[in-house]
């Protein structure tokens, strides 16, 4: 099985040093993920592989050989955006915006994680179904920097998507 | 990054065979690695991935056995980690982030190296873990993150695994093979304290592969948990963490097994603390006195010295959490 | 700085002074201002409104393009070598390994960069941007420990980093000065900030501090700040003849183009900049060496280059905030009223920049005091040069100022907002000037409500648990700037679509945004019907994306463009319009054309007036006037930074619970973008208040955390929700009656914090940043 990135067959790089961050950026000019760190510090090259969000920056594309890469350009449908990225235009989520495609990546990553039960640093209950409340997407969200601080308006767009409405209230007040 | 030869193993014997090559390493999720070698610190000639290679947890003997290509995010949402071993969830639900934790594996957790800031400026400063007998410039230097136990005049250096401690809490035990046959070491020996030789991390032979772990049963009744004390509120390596692992009988101390993180160039299984508790009433005073017994040999740097209090706190906060003795 | 330096700076001081002095006495009618902008009294059009980003689309489908993301034929990837030590020379230099490394396709070191002039020193000239003046790889010389030795050019970036990674350098080290004790033994000289002595005194303020009955004195310390932008500098550069072209992250284009110019010998025309999208700045993203080496790089390739400097490179060669010692000391009488103020200390700097750490600034225009002494002085290192980061001289000069108020409210047994308001001046407590607008009362007493002040416990009083709860508050300030240069030109077509064209920017700010609400309120069009361009050192103006000034300074231009339009308009329009015979100052832009402003009746659309006068399109350009405002009033902004902290009584960890920052920042024209903006100034506060410090190893000048990983900042979950509200009152003497929001959010963020760790554990911390082992 051959690499896709959103949904088109890749090539693999010659050069195995060449990390997925790279292949994306400089071979395939998919320039929407971002390299903040190139050390997994930041999070703004985040992608979804097979649905779960990884840092592409610590990510040999070698290593991805048969997996399906999403990035922020295959997020849209088409003309129409994801909820989440119009969300992020609506709630401010962002400031200069070069963050902004690794946390939408990651929080639609997230969601998915939510949807198979994983816990968190803060859920109280390992055992319960958990409830995706502000802290809670704070502690799953923290991967990923955001040097203008746009953390507010993340949030809010997450939750106004992928969380309940009371808690939505709480964030965007 | 130097050139290096990609090489992807099927097998474990195809692994073993791979790993022959000259400066081969095994390549996990690449989270520690491929920094590493980015940085050139690590320059290895081959890379021999190992993802594919046990990749699952199942029972056994009561406990758990996991594979160490599993990926860390798996390992802290299986179920009978969540139930029965709260704090090896809790360690690695605290470690990095939700991203590298779906890169990370369990093999890979355990070798990775420390995030001394010296060891990671190659061409500034020196450093004897990357280079045997160039001196440490961390011992005079910026030291807050350092080791208050078991360092040596050549190297101060803290591993920086949270997984490791609860594993070290849990009395793993680490099966590793080479061409030779295998082996199971338990977890706590595994890591090296630094000495004279802190470029030697672990006790592992060239090319042997960690293939998985395994945990006993803890027995009824026991507790555990993980508390991890860092700069800010997520993303960030322990200054201080304890894991531990409780069982209190009328109001005694029937079992414990207690780990630090953040303190020393091993996970620190407090042995010390764990002896001094035994058969105790299970009250603050007796935790505070277990404490300070294992921080008796505790040796501040220039900027760490608030880790022996730290690690007392914690230590005790996290006993009478387990305890239900109130804080 | 030289004898010479400083004879300059004195007589540019001293003829500052005395245009200062003149400007002050001139009637309010002859200063830019001295009308209040008719935009101030428009309440039904775009300004004001919550509009979402016009760029925000592309971001969030990461198809805005930043500076490393323009892919050109034939290009190259950078790398560089940093020195590794402080000061010395360049012993031996192997590159034969680089040169011979795969892929490799120069390398450029002392010995064939070349020939170029070093930088021109920021705030030397109007356009003059260098954040340093050292000679660039033009001989062996090592200023500092991170400077670039070499250069590699390869087909890809880790063949380039790779190669870089074989190329072997020894040094001469020579005596150098890397610690700060040592640097202030040397002695230490007063400090100078654009043109003008960081010096202070009225009255003796050392006797009436000792007479007080109320007293307070310490010392404050503030480490370095790394500014951290999320984008990695980065440059992609192509030489097209003689014309250099460069897509950079910039917040300064046009004093790039010219400074680039300057080390190459090229006209700034020649030089062509631009930078539509920056991933942030906060005052990092000028010209560094970096540039300048892509430049050179490309020059002797042959080939267009891209340079990302890793994040080890950012911390290497672009500098931060520096290091403060401060000392504040307050004396009181019993009802609160200052006696003495005393605000003076110490700050380190290189030898080749221009920046000392000016934190006495909020101090000048904060209090009224019967007497007053304030003093920088700075002690000369050995490093990178320090630089300008979000709100300098405030943001770290409030930490000082603010927690010292707090120290004397809990000395006198006062509340710190009474305290405070006691001691507000009626006029600019050091030049006289009357304040241009100054609304803190109204900002507290809302803020006050708002947060609920009033149910504050006493000092160590309200616990849950292991955390121990407290609340601190502290004044916010930034003042209000216009920097000269700005300049605009309108182009407005026959279908009523209005273009602005300024080489101004949009790093986040939300300027697009803002500036097109305005600019279609201004002309009385819809925003769907205004371009407003941006980013491009080849449009008019000089307008820097700094010192919170952008707004204003973009304003101005374009209501002098606006001014230009309508006179051209006027005289198109002719007799056969209803606008006959009206002057400018009578006409406005309303529904899609001109009116007369206190009778829309007479009216006439662009259409109609272009039409007539058989016009396509109409084009005015015009230049803003000199920014003498600002020497005619005291121009300030302010805030009430009110914060709630949670210390775990265990661990010392802190979390701030709550924070809210009640503004008063002239008028918002976006609430939206404007709410972002302070948000993100009070996070960057939360990150200097707890956390964040670069560690210069005083050993060897060597930066040890350069790492998003060491150097922390604050993350998600460290950042609570942050109400932010503001008085909204105009500035009458500002265009839109509007003041800058981008810088004042970090101020009084560190004290409100350290507050507010007093009030929870009793315990007072005054050296930055409040890490829990301080708290133990």
């Amino acid at each position: 099985m051959p690499l896709t990135v959103n949904g088109a067959t890749v090539p693999l790089p010659d050069d195995p040093r060449v990390s997925l961050l790279d292949l994306l950026r400089d071979t395939l000019h998919l320039s929407g993920t971002k390299i903040g760190c190139n050390q997994g510090a930041c999070g703004a090259c985040t992608v979804l592989v097979d649905g779960e969000r990884i840092v592409s920056c610590l990510a040999l594309a070698v290593q991805y050989d048969g997996r399906a890469v999403t990035t922020i350009e295959g997020i849209a449908d088409g003309e129409t955006l994801h909820p989440l990225q119009a969300a992020f235009i609506e709630h401010d989520g962002f400031q200069c915006g070069y963050c902004t495609p690794g946390q939408i990546c990651s929080a639609i990553g997230m969601a998915a994680e939510l949807g198979r039960g994983m816990p968190s640093h803060v859920t109280g209950d390992l055992a319960a179904t958990v409830v995706l409340d502000a802290d809670e997407l704070r502690e799953r969200m923290s991967g990923n920097l955001c040097r203008c601080g746009a953390h507010n308006g993340i949030v809010a767009a997450i939750l106004d998507v992928y969380g309940p409405a009371k808690v939505d209230q709480e964030v965007a007040a | 990054m130097t050139p290096f030869a990609f090489t992807r193993a099927a097998a474990t014997d195809e692994a073993l065979r791979l790993a022959a090559a000259p400066a081969a390493r095994y390549l996990g999720g690449g989270t520690n690695l491929v920094d590493l070698m980015r940085e050139t610190v690590e320059r290895p000639a081959t890379l021999v991935d190992v993802t594919a290679l046990s990749t699952a947890i199942e029972p056994e003997d009561g406990g758990l056995r996991i594979g160490a290509g599993v990926r860390n995010a798996a390992l802290a949402a299986h179920p009978a980690v969540r139930r029965d071993y709260p704090v090896l969830a809790r360690a690695l639900l605290a470690g990095a982030s939700a991203q590298i934790r779906n890169m990370a594996t369990v093999g890979g957790n355990l070798l990775q190296r420390t995030r001394c800031t010296y060891f990671y400026d190659v061409e500034g400063s020196r450093c004897n873990k990357r280079v045997p007998g160039a001196g440490c410039d961390a011992r005079d230097g910026f030291n807050r993150i350092h080791a208050i136990l078991g360092a040596s005049q050549a190297c101060v250096a803290t591993h920086p695994s949270d997984m490791a401690v609860a594993l070290a809490a849990l009395d793993a035990t680490v099966h590793c093979t080479t061409a030779q046959g295998t082996r199971t070491l338990p977890l706590v020996d595994l890591h090296r304290l630094p000495g004279d030789h802190p470029e030697i991390e672990t006790v592992l032979e060239p090319g042997e592969l960690i293939t998985h772990v395994t945990l006993p049963a803890l027995p009824d009744g026991t507790r555990s948990t993980y508390r991890k004390v860092r700069d800010r509120a997520s993303y960030a390596f322990a200054l201080v963490s304890v894991g531990a692992a409780l069982r209190v009988e009328d109001g005694r101390i029937a079992d414990v097994r207690l780990a630090l993180g953040g303190v020393a160039h091993r996970p620190w299984r407090a042995t010390q603390a764990e002896a001094a508790l035994r058969g105790l009433p299970a009250t603050r005073a007796s935790f505070e006195a277990a404490a300070a017994a294992e921080l008796a040999a505790a040796v501040p740097l220039r900027d760490n010295g608030f880790k022996i209090e730290l690690a007392r706190r914690t230590i005790t906060a996290v006993l009478a959490e387990l305890s239900g003795v109130d804080a | 700085m030289s004898i010479l330096e400083d004879a300059k700076q004195a007589v540019k001081g001293a003829a500052q002074a005395a245009l200062q002095s003149a400007v002050q006495m001139a009637p309010d009618s002859w200063m830019p201002g001295g009308r209040p902008d008719p935009l101030i009294r428009e309440r039904h059009g775009y300004t004001g409104r919550p509009v979402s980003r016009v760029d925000g689309a592309v971001k969030v489908r990461g198809v805005a393009p930043y500076a490393a993301e323009f892919p050109l034929d034939r290009m190259t990837y950078a790398a560089l070598v940093f020195s590794t030590v402080a000061k010395g020379r360049i012993a031996t230099l192997d590159t034969a390994a680089a040169e011979a490394a795969p892929g490799v396709v120069l390398v450029m070191t002392h010995r064939n960069a070349p020939r170029m002039q070093p930088m021109p020193l920021f705030m030397t000239s109007e356009k003059a941007c260098g954040g340093n003046d050292l000679p660039i790889m033009q001989d062996d010389r090592i200023y500092w420990n991170g400077e670039p030795v070499a250069l590699v050019l390869a087909e890809t970036q880790a063949q380039a980093d790779h190669a870089a990674s074989l190329i072997r350098v020894a040094y001469v080290a020579e005596a150098s000065v890397t610690d700060f004790g040592e640097a202030k033994a040397h002695g230490t000289e007063p400090g100078q900030f654009m043109g003008q002595p960081l010096r202070y005194d009225s009255g003796d303020a050392e006797a009436a501090l000792a007479a007080a009955p109320h007293r307070v004195d310490a010392r404050y310390t503030t480490p370095r700040h790394s500014h951290n932008a999320i984008e990695l500098h980065a440059v992609t550069v192509a030489w097209q003849g003689e014309t250099l072209r460069v897509h950079d992250a910039s917040q300064m284009v046009a004093h790039m183009a010219w400074s680039l110019g300057h080390v190459f010998g090229l006209a700034e025309d020649q030089v062509h900049v631009t930078s539509p999208f920056v991933g942030g700045g906060f005052g990092g993203k000028g010209l560094w060496q970096h540039q300048v080496l892509a430049a050179a790089a490309a020059k002797l390739a042959g080939r267009p280059v891209r340079l990302m400097l890793s994040r080890e490179g950012v911390y290497r060669i672009v500098g931060g905030r520096t290091v403060t010692e401060q000392r504040v000391a307050i004396g009181a009488q019993a009802d609160g009223g200052f006696d003495a103020l005393v605000h003076t200390g110490t700050v380190a700097m290189s030898h080749h920049n221009v920046l000392p750490e000016p934190f006495i600034l909020p101090t000048r225009s904060a209090y009224a005091s019967k007497t007053m002494k304030l003093d920088v002085e700075v002690a000369y290192l050995d490093m990178v040069a320090n630089t300008f980061m979000r709100a300098p001289g405030e943001a770290v000069g409030t930490f000082a100022l603010e927690s010292a108020i707090d120290e004397l409210a809990v000395a006198m047994d006062m509340d710190p907002i009474e305290l405070r308001m006691r001691n507000e001046p009626d006029t600019d407590p050091t030049t006289g000037a009357p304040f241009s607008s100054r609304e803190v009362e109204k900002a507290y007493r809302d803020g006050a409500a708002r947060f609920g002040w009033a149910q504050r416990g006493t000092p160590g009083s309200r616990r849950e648990g292991e955390w121990l709860i407290g609340t601190g508050v502290a004044t916010a300030t930034y003042p209000y700037y216009r920097m000269p240069g700005g300049a605009a030109r309108i182009t407005l077509t026959r279908h009523g679509h209005v273009t602005v064209d300024i080489a101004a920017h949009d790093m986040g700010m939300g300027t697009a945004t803002a500036q097109s609400q305005v600019i279609a309120d201004r002309l009385g069009v819809s925003m769907e019907q205004v371009t407003f361009r941006y980013g491009d050192s080849s449009l008019p103006g000089t307008v820097m994306a700094g010192g919170s000034q952008q707004t204003a300074a973009i304003g101005a231009a374009v209501v002098a463009a606006h001014r230009a339009l309508v006179t051209e308009l006027l005289k198109l329009a002719g007799n056969d319009s209803p606008l006959a015979g009206l002057d400018g100052d009578a006409v406005g832009g309303r529904d899609g054309g001109l009116a007369r402003l206190d009778d829309p009746a007479r009216h006439e659309s662009y259409a109609s007036i272009l039409a007539r006068a058989q016009r396509d399109t109409v084009v005015v350009e015009a230049s803003a006037p000199m920014p003498l405002e600002t020497m005619h009033w005291s121009m300030h902004s302010h805030g009430a930074m009110f914060c709630e902290v949670r210390v775990n009584a265990v661990t010392g960890e802190v979390r701030v619970s709550r924070f809210l920052g009640s503004f008063d920042c002239g008028r918002i024209l976006n609430p939206k973008t404007a709410a972002s903006q302070f948000r993100g100034g009070i996070i960057m506060g939360l990150g200097l208040a707890l956390m964040e410090e670069t560690q210069y190893d005083e050993r060897s000048g060597r930066i040890m955390n350069p790492s998003l990983a060491e150097y922390h900042v604050p993350v998600h979950m460290d950042v609570p929700a942050i109400e932010v509200m503001w008085t909204d009152v105009p500035d009458p003497h500002t265009p839109m009656g509007a003041r800058g929001v981008g810088e004042i959010g970090i101020t009084g963020v560190g004290a409100a914090v350290a507050n507010a760790v007093f009030n929870a554990t009793g315990k007072r911390i005054r050296d930055l940043p409040i890490t829990l082992d301080k708290l133990l």
